[in-house]
């Protein structure tokens, strides 16, 4: 008999409890942000996709050794160079990343010996098109340097 | 007042727009309420303060197109949600929110809002059953079980009130407890009944309208991670939110008789200036409860359900029943 | 629970429960069969996610495998890489700088508690409580913050490297960890409160799917689930790894076999981390988080290796045989999760369905894991 009284006193009490916790809570500062309004900025560790460094002179530091792409698991990673007559260096002629592939592990960063790739900070990937995700990295540098 | 037509049609038309905007809006305090709990905004977007929020959902549920699942009965799966929004439009008409504010008062209006309260599970029941759905059967024949085994514990707590008020009518049940808080009926030893137990009637009131409305964490008709949806699993469009206003409007019906049966009605605590708006505080208030409870408890068991109503409510309520009516013999 | 009436097969129905269902947590498949609301059997079909992780480990060089472990796990995805890498470096024999190891379990303890909070989260919304969700990411979001700073990512990590890290830990990050843990259990003491204690919580979960010794060691269970009922197994203490001997801890072991012991130990489990989080900033090493030496491409000799690792989840094991080549000849993945998954099929007869999806939820299953 105390038992059953005694389970159904502080049963209540644990309710209670609890309840008095959601009240608290309910007068708190709300901890979200409200995305598409405000952003908060990327970390610098940030691992987006890759993109391409570019030198001085706006050319890209790569020098088509091709090691980002074997050290790629998904194989993503597509670049071609040709060498012009009379240069000791190739010249870039393509790179297309093909995100729909990529896992942004980051081995190719860390593959490449030349500082020519970096992460990107873009986060906001979206689209309904397969297309779009077929980056030409070569043609973002461009952009961006004009 | 006479009772004409003009009357009777103004009047159910005003409970059926209170039941409809109580519903939407109260969807709105919820998930307000809820976020704020959450420590989130919640529906912001949408008007000021996501007031929109409510009247656009509304307008996408008619939107969309009704569909019916293959090998369902028909006229119960469109006659459930009807059935789930029918009976608590009709209790409104009985309940006096002030002295002059109700559109047809009975001597039993008590009986009649249970009576119709009652009504509200064969509609889960249609529900259930003829959506051809394993888990909507399975939430259907819960919410029954539910609602069987509350419906007692809250007849007799009702009954005890019934008792010290010596009537049925809900105007004369609140007349009872007009003065200050202290004569109200939750509260022991200064109104008529000198009953210490009251509060505890109060509780086992309360307790029992959470779980006749469904409600968290007696929400076991739903059960959404569990039956996916329960009982309205195979509903969308108007047919959920048909479902959806109803739930919320026996919401308010509970609250209502909470409010009359315990809490003085339109009475003010201090005994001045009674009226409607201390009735409208008082539901609030109470389903502020409603929802402070459904986003604060995980949900109970089926057997944890019935245990507590058959093995504490319904023996605790016996015996205040008893003892209330020992005392009124005493004094 | 059980059910009291014995039925001719033509009397209970099928019930599917999933792929696509609230209660499974991702692509899970429990076919049931149902005598009302009682489970007359139950079987768990898997594979709706399977992405031939073991194959892609054949396929792959070592180093491009790498990520594919944290993928197996989203929610505790450094404790799975820590197996990888530490199988790797005993097979090619490399070594690994004190900075590194401690850092190493640092993570991984910072992404088990991460892992708990969400499971903690999860299980009491498959009991019906929707806020305990909410306060608990919001711990873990700290977790994720700290991570992000460091590794750069926030889920699918890839921080482990063999021989060391991909990244070294800022003053930045010592500090916020170390304002972490007395956030973390202030936050436990609010849980405790807020759902331990509450008697709704307690009534649905006490004495509900108890599972003997014996069947924890049948089916090989592992984590919480043995710990629960009272098998004192922790890989972390019975085959010691990494740093995990320098530090002070206990292992949370309840004898009650039932779904709330579960849930105790891995509530114990956040503060245990949290005190090995604690020691390991106070005796953070200095010095390089990479070895000098380290063979340019990973080419393991010849043999056969292992190691286990303690995951969010229970034992991890990786089974590596090495033909001397630059990929693996076969590489095993044991998880934790398919083994505790499996007791559910015997454990759930004669249980009723809440029953059974609250004792599904304190198995912790991670559906990707099991599938791999």
């Amino acid at each position: 008999m105390v038992a059953y009284f005694s389970e159904i006193y502080y049963g209540l009490i644990s309710l209670l409890e609890g309840m008095v916790i959601t009240f608290k809570e309910f007068f708190k500062p709300t901890v979200t942000v409200s995305y598409p309004y405000e952003t908060l900025p990327m970390c610098d560790r940030f691992r987006g996709h890759v993109e391409l460094i570019e030198n001085e002179e706006g050319q890209p530091n790569c020098v088509v050794c091709g090691l980002c792409e074997r050290a790629c698991p998904s194989g993503c990673i597509s670049l071609a160079g040709e060498k012009a007559e009379g240069e000791k260096k190739k010249v870039l002629t393509k790179y297309v990343l093909d995100f729909t592939r990529c896992s942004l592990c980051g081995s190719c960063v860390e593959a490449c010996n030349f500082n020519a790739l970096t992460f990107s900070k873009e986060y906001n990937l979206a689209s309904r098109r397969k297309e779009d995700f077929i980056f030409d990295l070569l043609g973002r540098l461009e952009e961006r340097n004009r | 007042m006479r009772l004409t037509l003009f009357n009777v049609v103004v009047a159910v038309i005003i409970a059926i727009a209170f039941a409809a905007v109580n519903a939407a809006y109260l969807v709105w305090a919820e998930r307000r309420g809820a976020a704020r709990i959450q420590r989130r905004p919640g529906p912001n977007i949408n008007g000021p303060f996501g007031l929109l929020q409510p009247p656009l959902d509304g307008i996408k549920l008619m939107a969309k197109q009704l569909t019916i699942p293959g090998g369902a009965d028909k006229i119960l799966f469109i006659a459930a949600p009807v059935l789930a929004m029918f009976p608590a439009i009709m209790s409104f008409v009985t309940i006096p929110f002030s002295e002059n504010i109700v559109a047809k008062n009975m001597n039993v209006g008590v009986l009649m809002i249970f009576a119709f309260a009652a009504l509200g599970s064969t509609s889960l029941l249609f529900a259930g059953w003829s959506s051809r759905n394993k888990y909507a059967m399975m939430a259907s024949i819960r919410a029954v079980s539910q609602t069987v085994a509350y419906e007692i514990p809250m007849l007799i707590t009702t009954i005890t009130v019934v008792m010290i008020a010596g009537s049925m009518d809900l105007m004369e049940i609140v007349h009872q407890q007009s003065g200050s808080i202290l004569s109200w009926n939750i509260f022991p030893l200064f109104g008529r009944s000198h009953n210490i137990l009251m509060p505890m009637s109060f509780l086992i009131f309360f307790t029992c309208t959470l779980a006749e409305t469904n409600r968290a964490p007696f929400d076991l008709g739903e059960a959404e991670s569990e039956l996916v949806a329960g009982f309205h699993t195979e509903y969308g469009s108007m047919g959920f939110g048909l479902f959806f206003m109803g739930e919320y409007a026996n919401i308010v019906i509970g609250s209502c008789m909470t409010t009359i049966l315990f809490l003085g009605g339109w009475g003010c605590p201090f005994g001045l200036f009674p009226g409607v708006w201390w009735f409208i505080i008082k539901l609030y208030l109470l389903i502020a409860t409603f929802i402070w409870i459904r986003w604060t408890f995980p949900r109970t068991t089926i057997y944890g359900l019935l245990n507590l109503s058959w093995k504490i409510l319904i023996p605790l309520s016996l015996f205040n029943l008893l003892f209330t009516a020992g005392l009124l013999k005493v004094f | 629970m059980s059910s009291p009436i014995q039925l001719k097969p033509d009397e209970t129905f099928i019930l599917n429960v999933g792929p696509q269902h609230p209660a499974t947590h991702g692509v899970l498949r429990v076919k049931m069969e149902m005598n009302g609301e009682y489970i007359v059997n139950a079987e768990t079909v898997i594979g709706y996610i399977h992405r031939m992780h073991e194959k892609m480990g054949e396929l792959k060089t070592y180093p491009q495998f790498l990520m594919n472990l944290s993928r197996m796990d989203y929610l505790g995805a450094l404790g799975y890489s820590h197996g990888h890498v530490l199988v790797v470096e005993k097979a090619s024999g490399i070594e690994v700088p004190e900075r590194a190891e401690y850092i190493r379990a640092i993570m991984v303890e910072l992404n088990r508690i991460a892992s708990h909070l969400f499971w903690f989260g999860a299980f009491v919304m498959d009991l019906g409580g929707f806020s305990p969700l909410m306060y608990a990411l919001q711990d873990r979001e700290h977790i994720l913050d700290m991570l992000e700073a460091v590794t750069g990512s926030r889920l699918t990590y890839c921080y482990f490297r063999y021989g060391g890290l991909y990244n070294d830990v800022d003053d930045q990050f010592v500090a916020s960890a170390r304002k972490f843990i007395p956030r973390m259990r202030k936050s436990l003491k609010k849980y405790h409160k807020l759902v331990t204690g509450n008697v709704i919580f307690r009534k649905r979960l006490e004495g509900i799917a108890p599972l003997s010794k014996e069947t924890c060691r049948k089916y090989g269970a592992s984590s919480a689930v043995a710990r629960g009922s009272g098998i004192n197994f922790d890989v972390r203490k019975n085959e010691p790894y990494s740093v995990y001997p320098e530090f002070d801890f206990d292992i949370p072991v309840y004898h009650e076999c039932d779904s709330l012991a579960r849930y105790n130990v891995r509530m114990d489990e956040i503060e245990q981390s949290l005190r090995i989080i604690e020691q390991g900033l106070d005796k953070l090493p200095g010095g390089p988080i990479m070895p000098e030496k380290k063979p340019k491409i990973i080419k393991p000799p010849e043999g056969d290796y292992y190691q286990a690792v303690e995951t969010a989840r229970g034992s991890f094991g990786v089974r590596l045989v090495s033909d001397g080549g630059k990929t693996p000849y076969r590489l095993k993945l044991r998880s934790p999760t398919y083994s505790n998954m499996h007791l559910f099929d015997e454990s759930c007869r004669g249980m009723l369905i809440m029953d059974a999806l609250a004792f599904m939820g304190s198995l912790d299953l991670v559906i990707p894991e099991i599938d791999r």
